[in-house]
């Protein structure tokens, strides 16, 4: 079992996401050490792309932001190394398929290994193009989390039955003509998941309150906080007054999926 | 060499192309693909297609003879396809018309498409016009100040312009708005790629529909001259009207094939488009391809005087031939196709796109060099109205638009 999976045994992850470098290095360490103190089971780091296609006007703002501040490949691994004399919680990163390409498949799985990042998120890396990255992702023991959307349909099965440390559940299309709720759509989707692997299934895209998260909580393994984490990153200013922010949302956050699980 | 070879299947051109995209869009693109793959050879879809090409669209397209032209420049002998004689003005109807009918098929009852310059916004919103569906159009904020004559085309055909204002606001920013309005809505909407980029299967849908231009081509020239051309010339931004005319030359490897990119203010200079020179192999707009790209991956903002011009991807098919060498690729600046949008006005009265002058311009300093028995054809892929009151400002006449 993946380090990754092992997380999710016996409780229901909170998997909150922060755009490294945003608005700059310190205040990205220091969010990821108050999250992880505050109930983040694994945190997900965004390495920003110029143009990031899966990505929401809220997070293209922080990216935007941390490229303002320089970040490039290297300055995230560099957070990532002043975390890690602080904290060792489980850290995946959320990046495009170019940065990781053209930094070369296998020093960045190698430097990835080093910080002890367990996954690698990339939204436009589907199924059928993993043949380069995965030998050598597996090679540095990098699970390479793959999304599944409702709009996946008869690929479900085929993605989910080769998953590795969790699957990302995309929660939200504004698909038109739809009948069926998200929460049924989403209850279905996870039901056809479970019956091929045993590879935790977290949802993300959309969620910001606590009663959202305990509901879909019940329904999946953990939960993934995007665009809310870094909108508060983004209207907080004071350091000290975002760290008492993050913390109690963290709180509040693992609490309401606590309870539920 | 090998591995390129080995690699390259339907999906593929050697190592470029792929399906890099979002999964969401995954069953759909596949779902496209197999409505392609359904109804290509289908007699009804093709009967269709070509009675529109024919009787709408204005095709076949003229094999112009320069004479003008070819007399000035004293070598080649030189003929321009007139794809700016089409319906619409450009080459982009005919990859519009094979699309919208897929789409049609798949039961869509909306079109949605980015655009450059506007002349696939305008060819998008002609057909939606003419097939009564929705169209929506996703057009850089800078290029919609730059083309305002298309954008109010596009509003008068009934379409719903979006200006893009993020990122550097220009035709690539357009595709990654373009994208994410199709994640957000798949069921009755399709995505009308303009050009020969993109995921798999876009490219080889832009290369077979534009593929009537060379189809025309060979028959027009083998006509006129009982002889292949010595060489094509086209223009490329992504490379839709340029596969279309080496389309049917690629496996005759005496016809010299060269696709002319936007150089902005120069190769080597940091305000250029040209990708192919320029760029180096990465993965974006789900392809992996040749981009304009920093160290780090990040893709560059890119210029020319052209707004279809200035994206900083190149389709898949082309990286592949001019990593086989089978296709030669060069820069040509602003200000050299400045030069040829006039000189082709005044030697053969003719008003050329901006685009299609960076061709001319390499016509223009090839055709001397050649011997009088030679023959090159150069694509006119549209026409110029759009750029007179952009040229003019480029040589500082205030002209009321």
């Amino acid at each position: 079992m993946s380090k990754l999976t092992e997380i999710f045994q016996n409780k229901k992850a909170f998997i909150p996401f922060l755009v490294a470098d945003d608005p700059n290095a310190q205040t990205t360490i220091d969010n990821v050490v108050t999250l992880a103190e505050n109930g983040a089971d694994i945190v997900e780091l965004g390495i920003p792309f110029s143009d990031p296609v899966a990505d929401g006007p809220v997070i293209q703002a922080a990216d935007l932001r941390a490229f303002d501040a320089g970040v490039n490949t290297d300055v995230v691994f560099e957070i990532v190394e002043n975390v890690r004399q602080k904290t060792d919680v489980p850290i995946v990163f959320l990046t495009y398929l170019n940065i990781v390409f053209k930094y070369g498949y296998e020093k960045f799985c190698q430097r990835c290994q080093d910080l002890n990042i367990s996954g690698l998120v990339i939204p436009d890396l589907p199924m059928e193009e993993q043949g380069e990255l995965r030998p050598i992702a597996d090679q540095y023991q990098i699970d390479l989390i793959p999304l599944i959307s409702p709009a996946s349909g008869d690929r479900i099965e085929e993605i989910a039955a080769s998953a590795s440390g969790f699957i990302y559940m995309v929660s939200s299309l504004g698909v038109t003509g739809v009948r069926n709720s998200f929460s049924e759509q989403l209850t279905k989707t996870i039901e056809r998941i479970k019956q091929v692997t045993q590879v935790p299934v977290a949802i993300g895209f959309g969620i910001h309150s606590p009663e959202q998260a305990a509901k879909l909580s019940e329904i999946s393994d953990g939960i993934i906080i995007g665009s809310a984490v870094v909108k508060m990153v983004d209207e907080t200013a004071d350091s000290t007054e975002l760290q008492s922010k993050l913390a109690n949302y963290a709180q509040e956050i693992k609490n309401a999926i606590t309870i539920t699980a | 060499m090998k591995e390129m070879q080995a690699k390259t299947d339907t999906r593929h051109y050697g190592q470029f192309g792929g399906q890099y995209i979002p999964e969401t869009l995954m069953a759909e693109l596949q779902r496209v693909a197999d409505a392609y793959d359904k109804y290509r050879n289908d007699p009804d879809f093709v009967k269709e297609l070509d009675d529109l090409l024919n009787n709408y669209a204005n095709r076949p397209s003229l094999l112009y003879y320069a004479k003008q032209m070819t007399e000035d420049l004293g070598g080649a002998k030189i003929y321009l396809k007139r794809e700016d004689l089409n319906h619409t003005g450009a080459h982009k109807i005919n990859n519009v018309i094979g699309q919208a009918l897929l789409a049609k098929r798949m039961g869509k009852t909306r079109l949605i498409a980015e655009t450059g310059a506007g002349q696939h916004g305008v060819a998008t919103a002609t057909i939606a016009a003419l097939f009564k569906m929705d169209c929506e159009i996703f057009m850089g904020k800078v290029d919609t100040e730059r083309q305002k004559l298309n954008v109010y085309r596009m509003e008068l055909l009934g379409a719903k312009v979006h200006p893009v204002t993020t990122g550097s606001m220009v035709l690539k920013d357009a595709v990654n708005a373009a994208l994410q309005e199709w994640t957000s809505r798949i069921d009755d909407t399709f995505y009308v790629m303009g050009s020969a980029v993109g995921p798999y299967p876009f490219p080889k849908m832009v290369h077979d529909f534009q593929s009537v231009i060379s189809k025309e081509s060979k028959q027009q020239i083998l006509e006129a001259e009982g002889k292949l051309p010595d060489m094509v010339v086209a223009c490329v931004g992504g490379g839709s009207n340029a596969i279309g005319s080496f389309a049917e030359y690629i496996n005759d490897p005496d016809v010299k094939l060269i696709g002319c990119e936007a150089a902005g203010k120069g190769v080597n200079t940091d305000q250029t488009a040209a990708t192919i020179e320029r760029g180096s192999v990465g993965i974006f707009h789900g392809m992996k391809s040749l981009f304009l790209q920093n160290n780090d991956g990040q893709i560059d903002k890119v210029y020319s005087i052209s707004a279809g011009l200035d994206y900083p991807g190149v389709g898949p098919e082309h990286a592949q031939l001019a990593e086989l060498k089978r296709a030669q690729y060069v820069g040509v600046t602003d200000e050299e196709a400045v030069q040829a949008f006039e000189y082709i006005a005044k030697t053969e009265g003719i008003v050329a796109a901006i685009e299609s002058c960076h061709a001319v311009a390499y016509v223009e300093k090839i055709a001397p060099k050649m011997s009088k028995d030679q023959v090159i054809i150069c694509t006119l892929s549209g026409r110029g109205d759009k750029d007179v009151a952009s040229i003019a400002k480029y040589r500082g006449v205030d002209i009321d638009e």
